[in-house]
């Protein structure tokens, strides 16, 4: 962020938040708390906390490796090992990252987890990560927590008891005899009706996109706003206050007719609106969003936003409905909904958000996101008329990020979204 | 011709018959009766037969099928097969299929199910959820769901109700399938050179476009001639390959392994057809649940299924200790995280054990075999030497 951009109180406190999570990873062994290695998609965050363990997220540590510039390292050491270059930069990272002696952003090693809680949404490779990670950690007890796929576009009540059972057979006992602690549903239930007043507020400052401009970027700065729910504060008071002030901030702008914040400063001219599918490129996420903000464009709506849960939909954690409404959570998130509704809610969005274009930043890692992106692209051009653009990059693997090759096809995109301003003028 | 080429021809010509016209006939004989096609890796193909319906296994086009307008469904970075079934789906192959099943493998084939359904290929497209929970009263359950929903669905097409009897005759007819394809490579695994891996290969994949009854008959046929003392054994090392469980190396591929000195004694290249380990009960009142029973306790290892409690590695190990393999060749296509993300875990295990094993990628249509043959001949050669010098 450069010197001339003041840090707003949320920042602030957003920086602290993650600041004492990682303190307090540092100091588990001290404080004699458990840790849980877990997946941010479908997170048992609240059932964890409701056990006082502490949380690590092997996809965290991989973009935050790929913002330090580590990742390139760290994937080749994961290839040394025997991966192949083909498969998920995100496992080989992490990977990479542990047989490098599993340092944190912070310096500090991240401790040995003494639970591993595969509660895989969404992705399969999931799946494939924690048998890697058995291995690494032997003896470490699992617990599995399958999602099952809305293959229908729905929720179904057999789906639901599927997981509540898992739960209850599995995951939970497994908790309690890690933790020492029995479940404790009321425990439980506070830490749930903090997730809804979170979610309500999540829901609301992605809204204020609606606004023109948009007094922030959905996607560039969307990924740090949802950072603290999606690292394990959900279910938090300190996650309420953190949003409301986000919130608060956010309406002052808008009263202001303020446009997004960027690393450069304010954003002075809105140009272009835009709808962004896929995961952002981590290791040169700074010039990728500067491409953006050079532009005039800004994100006002991105799926990747609702990897860790999608609220927008009406779904709220309910104290009233334990571990139904875990479960609910999980088969909600965005990439264990199937095409259409993916579809669906993106052409919803556009509409929504009054965007001008629709984009497709396709991962090279990740064929839970990628595999179908052609065709749901095509399908909301011929849907909506909407001007559409693709990019291809990867997550944390530098060496599938061209900076020349994303310059030249965002820039036809722009002149073909200009082109279209023209004519309908 | 001998007989045993004969059989191995007319399944090659079956196997690769894209219009898929055996199926065609046998649909076309009896009204009521439903074609369903399912993708990689197993499915239970029981409960289709039991309600008149003949289930179609879907390899994709392989090296047989030019891609046209697969390309522009699929970026570079995704593996082969998705792009030839779509392409294979829009060009109207499966014109006669009545609807089609996505067993959860991985992302893609999760995701190919979400576009024939947004592309309205065929009357249903269900991506089935296997459970990963393998106990009876919760995955068991769950999967039993699973196989309800895709009666339903054939139910509402042809109106056929499923009986106990109809589905007991059916597991059956399948447990007799399996039990005939693992009589075939336990002779192969004495005597590999009763019938070479390219016609296996082409022997048991036929299995998946035509009846089971059907199938049954040739097997039998197939076994009769290779009980006999036939061929001539030659100087080859003895492998198992491994990886090659979906999208399918082209058929030039498994000649070139055999070409460069190895006896194929066990793979995973149709591994749908042999997933169940030995019978699923056919004498129970619930034959449902007799077919989840046997997924939760009889399933074979794969790369689609989660193995803490039970690693593949181990189980891996084990078959090739069983088929007395010299070595293991892992072959997976390229971009398919199942497959690569096992390899450093297998490989480690096999290092562990001293098992000789190779490493290579592949795309179904994949033209050129000069450096896979040389890396196969030098790992034949090495072991063979080693053998001697041992
Ligand atoms: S495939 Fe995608 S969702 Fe799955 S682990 Fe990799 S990056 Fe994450
Ligand atoms: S080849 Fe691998 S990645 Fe591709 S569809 Fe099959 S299992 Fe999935």
């Amino acid at each position: 962020m450069s010197e001339n951009v003041k840090k707003e109180k949320s920042m602030i406190l957003q920086k602290e938040m993650i600041g004492g999570l990682f303190k307090d990873l540092g100091n588990a062994k001290e404080s004699g708390k458990k840790v849980v290695y877990t997946f941010v998609p479908g997170n048992l965050s609240e059932l964890i906390r409701s056990f006082d363990m502490l949380m690590v997220y092997p996809e965290i540590n991989a973009l935050q490796s790929g913002m330090r510039k580590k990742s390139d390292e760290y994937i080749k050491e994961a290839e040394k090992w025997g991966h192949s270059e083909d498969v998920c930069t995100y496992v080989k990272c992490d990977i990479g990252m542990m047989l490098n002696g599993n340092i944190g952003p912070t310096g500090e090693k991240i401790p040995d987890p003494d639970l591993l809680l595969l509660s895989y949404t969404g992705c399969f490779t999931f799946l494939k990560w924690f048998e890697n990670l058995e291995k690494l950690y032997p003896g470490v007890p699992v617990a599995l927590l399958h999602t099952p796929y809305q293959e229908n576009g729905e929720i179904t009540p057999e789906m639901t008891d599927y997981m509540v059972k898992q739960l209850k057979n599995d995951v939970i006992p497994k908790m309690e005899q890690i933790s020492g602690q029995k479940f404790n549903p009321e425990k439980l239930k506070t830490i749930l009706q903090h997730s809804a007043d979170t979610e309500d507020m999540i829901v609301k400052i992605f809204d204020t996109t609606k606004n023109k401009p948009s007094p922030i970027d959905a996607y560039f700065a969307g990924v740090y706003y949802i950072g603290p729910i999606n690292i394990g504060f959900r279910g938090t008071a300190e996650a309420t206050g953190y949003y409301k002030e986000l919130y608060s901030e956010i309406q002052e702008r808008v009263k202001l007719g303020l446009g997004p914040v960027t690393p450069e400063g304010e954003m002075k001219e809105e140009k272009f609106r835009l709808v962004v599918e896929g995961p952002p490129n981590w290791t040169s996420f700074r010039e990728f969003w500067k491409l953006f903000y050079d532009m005039g464009a800004v994100i006002v709506s991105s799926s990747y936003t609702r990897v860790g849960g999608v609220y927008k939909n009406g779904f709220r954690h309910d104290p009233n409905r334990l571990l139904e409404s875990l479960s609910e959570y999980c088969m909600g998130c965005y990439t264990n909904m199937n095409l259409k509704q993916r579809v669906d809610m993106l052409a919803q969005e556009i509409v929504d958000y009054k965007a001008d274009g629709f984009l497709v930043n396709s991962i090279k890692s990740c064929n839970s996101f990628s595999a179908g992106q052609l065709l749901m692209m095509r399908t909301l051009e011929d849907r909506l008329g909407i001007p559409v653009g693709f990019i291809e990059s990867d997550l944390v693997d530098p060496r599938y990020f061209s900076y020349s090759n994303i310059k030249n096809r965002l820039e036809s995109f722009f002149q073909m979204l200009d082109q279209r301003k023209l004519i309908s003028v | 011709m001998s007989k045993l080429k004969e059989l191995a021809n007319k399944c090659e010509k079956l196997s690769f018959d894209l219009n898929f016209k055996a199926a065609r006939k046998w649909k076309m004989e009896k009204e009521g009766r439903v074609i369903v096609g399912y993708m990689p890796i197993y499915f239970p193909r029981e409960i289709i037969h039991a309600v008149e319906g003949l289930p179609v296994g879907i390899l994709g086009g392989g090296d047989r099928k030019q891609i046209i307008v697969g390309d522009a469904y699929y970026q570079s970075y995704i593996c082969h097969i998705p792009r030839g079934i779509i392409e294979m789906a829009l060009s109207g192959h499966f014109a006669d299929f009545d609807g089609f099943v996505f067993p959860s493998i991985c992302d893609v084939i999760r995701n190919l199910s979400g576009m024939f359904q947004m592309s309205n290929i065929g009357k249903f497209a269900k991506y089935m959820d296997f459970p990963q929970d393998f106990s009876s009263e919760i995955g068991g359950k769950f999967y039993i769901q699973e196989m309800n929903s895709v009666l339903s669905k054939i139910k509402k097409i042809n109106g056929v109700e499923l009986t106990s009897t109809n589905l007991n005759n059916s597991i059956g007819l399948y447990n007799k399938n399996r039990r005939l394809i693992e009589d075939i490579y336990d002779i192969r695994q004495h005597s590999p050179w009763r019938l070479s891996a390219v016609d296996t290969y082409h022997i048991i994949r036929a299995g998946m476009v035509i009846p089971v009854e059907d199938h049954n008959i040739i097997l039998e046929e197939v076994l009769e001639e290779i009980r006999q003392d036939i061929g001539e054994p030659m100087d080859k090392i003895k492998v198992v390959i491994t990886g090659a469980f979906c999208e399918q190396p082209p058929v030039s591929l498994i000649r070139t392994i055999e070409m460069a000195g190895c006896y194929i004694v066990d793979d995973d290249l149709m591994l749908g057809s042999r997933w169940i380990q030995g019978d699923i009960d056919n004498t129970s009142d619930n034959p449902v649940r007799a077919i989840s029973e046997a997924y939760i306790n009889k399933s074979t290892f794969s790369s689609s299924v989660y193995d803490v409690g039970n690693p593949k590695s181990e189980r891996l190990i084990s078959l090739s200790k069983k088929r007395k393999a010299d070595g293991i060749i892992f072959a997976a296509p390229s971009f398919c995280d199942p497959a690569l993300l096992d390899n450093p875990i297998y490989n480690k295990a096999c290092d562990d054990q001293k098992i000789r094993y190779i490493n290579f990628q592949y795309h179904e249509n994949i033209g050129q075999f000069k450096v896979i043959k040389e890396q196969v001949g030098a790992f034949s050669d090495s072991i063979k030497l080693w053998e001697t010098d041992a």
